[in-house]
């Protein structure tokens, strides 16, 4: 059995770890202090953890003004309530007035399932996406999750982490590059392209594997930042191989799928299959039962990489 | 980005030491002089851009310029200097008296405002931290100020250190709920290195604020919040600076500024319309007669 892991604690270890060394590191929350996983920071750096209550307009504003202080203010929260009740607070004060920001959004996607769309962050890429000066970090594990917290200390501009509840295997090759602009090639194949992010890295691995056995190739690309995201390597998949799938945890409307498709139709078109949640409120059931649902699985990858080699579109 | 004007600043500091040595009184008339220069600046930008929310900019300007020029510790040379005092305007939309009070301290040159809301311009209709020297966030859509300014005094508690922070909010904008939000994140952390001004023009845009949703009793609203409460006539510049003393009681401080919208114009005294009418060529002429 693979183990899988629950990357709010490789999010809150690293920030520990990282605070120690730094005393600009502040964590900042709407009483979200368990479901963020923040409990081991405030028994180490009590004064360090400002909680502002349940008031996300205001726990993003305060990050702002901790940043123009000197402060390098972690702002967290459940991604569904950080991105949509704040989305104003992201664009005009972290976003427009480049204040080093970092947000982080927990347990995004469908992590809570059964708790239901009110609660579900499935909308967040194509908000976030859509704001100009706002890097979009999807980590796929816990050493993506643990390289985004790094190299948000870093960035002195705003930035945008999803930090993975639903439990992900580790995916990241020792070594792997992590950066804007940067992306993780995880399997050759020249027949088809899957470009997954988030949890549906591990499912296109396995969807590979599957295909492999048929005599395809799918070449997996897992690509982290969502915004800016690897140009280079979308506009090889394009010419290289037959087609390109995008997977990933949200609303098909504007995230991952949209930015690459924007890209192959202007530069280099290729059939593509854009795998997330169509424009629908999700159902009753657990995020396993939710991303089976949706196809949002191996099966649902092969049969997408099928399609689009069945359209004779193979080189 | 602007960059300071050398001469300017060093006239602004000059300023600065002279008031220092200078008793309420005099510093007051020396305000109200500025304040005077301002507003024929403003009546300028917003006549030569042909928008603008003059009421607005006019009701505000005194608490600028008395922050600016008689309370802040600031150094327009080096706007990003880590000791500065912090200053917000949540009230975005009057960014050409702002931009005026910069300019006059020495933040960047004034020719510049002739460029307000022009193409390219650094000066937008809303104030733009990443072009203009001075200014802290960039504010327009309203709520925004209080929580960011609570941030950085929260920083400064955080970090031990010495500067204040100062957000001038309007008062319409009080009916936003992220105003209150951040009123309870302040008092909770006792940041008594915090104060808030309201402009209590008593006007929103399209109406009076009682009639529109009633602010009323703010007083008690500021109070109940936690805050200590300085209730002064906000285009009196000597009430204005006892005001802006820092707070005595250990709690965040609340200014209620009564002011006028329009003031210092009479035919745009009190009125609704002037939220952002542009005045006619003969109006400005008008208004320049006035401000003298």
């Amino acid at each position: 059995m693979t183990t899988t892991y629950d990357c709010r604690q490789d999010f809150a270890d690293e920030l520990i770890k990282l605070a120690e060394a730094d005393e600009r590191i502040v964590a900042v929350c709407n009483d979200s202090v368990g479901s963020s996983n923040l409990v081991g920071f405030r028994e180490r750096f009590p004064d360090r953890l400002i909680n502002v209550g349940i008031a996300e307009q205001d726990l993003v504003g305060v990050g702002a003004g901790l940043a123009n202080g000197g402060k390098i203010p972690f702002v967290s929260a459940a991604a569904p309530f950080l991105t949509g009740r704040a989305l104003e607070q992201i664009k005009a004060d972290a976003a427009y007035s480049n204040t080093h920001v970092v947000l982080c959004g927990q347990s995004p996607g469908m992590a809570y399932g059964e708790l239901g769309p009110t609660h579900h962050s499935i909308e967040d890429l194509s908000w976030m996406r859509a704001v100009a000066n706002l890097p979009v970090v999807v980590p796929a594990d816990p050493e993506q999750t643990r390289a985004a917290v790094r190299w948000a200390i870093e960035n002195p501009g705003p930035s945008f982490i999803r930090i993975p509840r639903f439990k992900v295997p580790a995916v990241t090759p020792d070594g792997a590059p992590f950066g804007p602009g940067r992306s993780n090639q995880l399997t050759d194949g020249d027949d088809v392209t899957v470009i997954a992010i988030g949890t549906l890295v591990s499912r296109a691995l396995e969807a590979a594997e599957r295909l492999r056995a048929e005599g395809i190739g799918l070449r997996v690309i897992n690509m982290p930042f969502v915004d800016p995201f690897d140009v280079g390597a979308v506009l090889a998949a394009a010419r290289e191989t037959g087609g390109i799938i995008t997977a990933e945890e949200a609303t098909v409307s504007g995230g991952l799928g949209a930015a690459v498709a924007s890209l192959v139709a202007a530069e280099h078109p290729v059939r593509m299959r854009i795998l997330g949640i169509p424009n629908v409120f999700a159902p009753t059931g657990s995020a396993g039962f939710l991303l089976e649902h949706f196809g949002l699985t191996a099966d649902g990858i092969v049969a997408a990489a099928r399609e689009l080699l069945g359209h004779g579109l193979h080189r | 980005m602007l960059v300071a004007d050398p001469p300017l600043a060093a006239e602004y500091q000059d300023l600065r030491r002279r008031l220092a040595g200078a008793d309420i009184a005099e510093k007051a008339t020396e305000l109200a002089k500025i304040s005077l220069a301002v507003r024929r600046s403003v009546v300028e930008m917003i006549a030569s851009a042909k928008l603008g929310h003059i009421g607005g900019d006019f009701s505000v300007t005194d608490i600028l310029v008395t922050c600016f020029a008689g309370v802040l510790n600031l150094d327009p040379t080096r706007p990003d200097w880590a000791d500065r005092d912090r200053f917000v305007l949540s009230k975005g939309h009057c960014a050409a008296s702002l931009y005026s009070t910069l300019a006059f301290c020495g933040f960047f040159p004034r020719a510049e405002l002739t460029t307000f809301m022009a193409p390219l311009s650094a000066l937008n209709g809303h104030p733009n931290r990443v072009k203009v020297p001075g200014v802290e966030t960039n504010s327009g859509p309203l709520g925004h100020g209080f929580p960011v300014a609570t941030g950085a005094a929260l920083a400064a508690k955080l970090g031990g250190q010495p500067w204040r922070t100062v957000v001038v909010l309007g008062d319409g904008e009080m009916q936003e709920g992220s105003n209150w939000e951040a009123a309870m994140t302040a008092s909770h952390y006792e940041l008594a290195n915090l104060t808030a001004i309201v402009d209590r023009n008593r006007l929103q845009q399209g109406a009076r604020t009682e009639d529109t949703k009633a602010l009323e009793p703010l007083g008690d609203k500021w109070r109940s919040f936690g805050f200590e409460l300085r209730e002064v006539d906000g285009h009196d510049h000597a009430a204005l600076l006892q005001a802006l003393e820092p707070s005595t009681t250990g709690k965040p401080v609340a200014i209620v500024a009564h002011t006028i919208k329009g003031k210092g114009v009479s035919f745009m005294e009190d009125r609704v319309e002037w939220h952002h009418k542009v005045p006619s060529p003969e109006q400005v002429r008008l208004a320049l007669e006035e401000l003298v």
